[in-house]
């Protein structure tokens, strides 16, 4: 016991993994998967060191923008994204009620709940890009195939949101309007509604932050906006327009966060 | 309270008048800002092919099934890549990720006032550009392949790593920060021993999240030619060889959502 007492007696922190084996095996088992995938990655350095002069002239573009030698491409890509971006958040919205209603477990019958939720699993599980591939093939090239892509992404996401909050509201304000004798439509109007509107509100302003962004990827596949004029500057290795395209997509995006992060406060 | 007295009733209403009106003047603005925008995204839309639609789609879906299941030998290498560029971006992004944090944490920054704010910005324009545009820019630079995809990868999760694991420490509880320095420890030592304990949960939790938003943005970086499986959907396409694409959307269908599965496995252990 004396020793104890008069011996320094050393602390050390307990590991993250308490099974040495468990700890041993994750940490083996991740330098093998390491140098197995370091190993397939063929790395071509005369092209990577070619395109460092490249990547340095981008840098120059970003650092030096061209709004106007293109303007007018740029202009059409911004008035195709925004207009997009509108119209699809307004039309997802509006379908996703009906449907985040249906999904909503207490309100809605089993059937109904069972449809609803197999749409929103559907919305939610494919890409816009992959959606814009096939809209694109069945609708043409363009905004419109676009804007069906970002109102099919929408709705997923509002009804998911909209269903789980109806789910969690404060029961007793439905029951009682539901006392009053009050009809399904008017329980949904007075008991539900008022609980879930602004932050309905909120969220719509933050999808239409979403899809602007997105609106700038689909144009790869042809659907029209911002991203088919930056892919066309970069084909065309016009990195002073390029980097036009991106300080306004990075300024837009950031004005839209701010003006729906002060929406948002002001609704709530 | 809009409470109006009709022929001795008294009668309740939700609005005011004038709030009623407000709220009709809303929506028609919202209803006048659609017509406008619609008119000027379709001044140039070919209606003659979205009334083609039902055929075109029928035809499509005619020549997608059955899907040609013997093209899925081909898919195991590109998967195996698509795997890769997930996961050694995601390492790469954590690993730059990790100090911007640092940095842009109110607690912890060197500088509030100047290199908080530049590693914000960091942080915000990371965030506002999409993975595939990323990849477009980096296979112009550095060429195809999968390097130009992980790095893509990495630098669109430094916004998103970075965002929640800098919130996360300036949620940490201050008082064992003051208990550790109370000690005389170093700077480094309250860092080691007071902050990094208490954020490496969320930490690991952030990192197994984006692991999994990585999976699904790295099956279609290929479009643009950063590797991956969407270099053979790329092909596909352009060979309108519809039967390969149903493949390849299943076998990216499945591959989301095994790692999603995974993804909410890890987190629930952890959390």
């Amino acid at each position: 016991m004396s020793d104890a007492a008069t011996q320094p007696r050393s602390w050390r922190r307990p590991p993250l993994i308490g099974n040495a084996w468990l700890r041993w095996a994750i940490i083996a088992g991740a330098l093998v998967y390491l140098v197995a995938a370091l190993s397939t990655i063929e790395v071509n350095w005369e092209r990577v060191s070619q395109g460092l002069t490249q990547g340095w002239r981008f840098i120059e573009g970003f650092l030096a923008p061209d709004f106007t030698s293109r303007s007018r491409d740029i202009w059409r890509g911004m008035e195709e994204s925004l207009t997009m971006t509108v119209t699809s958040t307004i039309v997802g919205c509006l379908i996703s009620i009906p449907i985040g209603l249906g999904a909503a477990r207490n309100i809605a019958p089993l059937p109904v709940y069972a449809v609803c939720r197999a749409i929103i699993a559907v919305s939610r599980s494919l890409q816009e890009i992959i959606i814009a591939i096939l809209f694109v093939a069945m609708f043409g090239f363009g905004p419109f195939a676009g804007f069906l892509t970002l109102s099919f992404a929408t709705i997923g996401f509002m009804a998911k949101l909209l269903a789980e909050d109806i789910e969690d509201i404060d029961e007793t304000q439905a029951e009682a309007i539901r006392a009053t004798g009050a009809s399904w439509w008017q329980v949904v109007n007075y008991g539900i509604q008022p609980q879930v509107v602004p932050r309905l509100i909120g969220l719509s302003f933050y999808r239409l932050d979403i899809n602007f962004r997105e609106s700038a990827v689909i144009g790869i596949v042809g659907a029209g906006g911002i991203g088919a004029t930056l892919n066309t500057a970069m084909q065309r290795y016009e990195y002073s327009t390029a980097g036009a395209l991106l300080i306004m997509i990075i300024a837009i995006v950031l004005v839209a966060e701010y003006l729906s992060s002060l929406l948002r406060k002001w609704v709530q | 309270m809009p409470v109006t007295t009709i022929n001795g009733h008294v009668l309740w209403q939700r609005r005011t008048a004038a709030e009623q009106w407000a709220a009709w003047a809303g929506w028609l603005a919202l209803a006048v800002l659609f017509v406008f925008c619609w008119q000027v995204m379709n001044k140039n839309t070919m209606w003659v092919f979205v009334e083609d639609a039902p055929r075109q789609a029928a035809d499509l879906f005619a020549r997608a099934w059955p899907p040609r299941w013997s093209y899925l030998d081909r898919l195991w290498g590109p998967l195996w890549d698509t795997i890769n560029i997930a996961t050694l971006g995601t390492m790469l992004g954590i690993v730059l990720a990790t100090p911007v944090a640092f940095l842009a944490a109110r607690n912890t920054t060197p500088s509030a006032a100047f290199i908080r704010p530049a590693a914000l910005l960091v942080i915000v324009a990371s965030r506002s550009i999409n993975s595939l545009i990323w990849a477009l820019l980096l296979v112009a630079i550095i060429g195809p392949g999968l390097l130009a995809g992980i790095i893509a990868i990495a630098l669109r999760s430094i916004g998103f790593i970075g965002k929640l694991l800098y919130e996360a420490i300036e949620e940490i509880d201050e008082t064992q920060v003051e208990a550790v320095s109370a000690t005389g420890a170093s700077n480094w030592q309250v860092m080691d021993y007071a902050v990094v304990p208490q954020i490496l949960p969320a930490f690991a939790g952030i990192s197994v999240f984006r692991w999994d938003i990585n999976i699904r943005e790295s099956t279609i970086l290929g479009l643009v030619g950063a590797g991956g499986i969407g270099v053979q959907l790329q092909s596909s396409l352009a060979r309108l060889a519809w039967a390969e694409v149903t493949v390849i959307f299943i076998v990216i269908l499945v591959t989301v959502f095994v790692s999603e599965w995974v993804s909410a496995k890890v987190r629930a252990a952890i959390i």
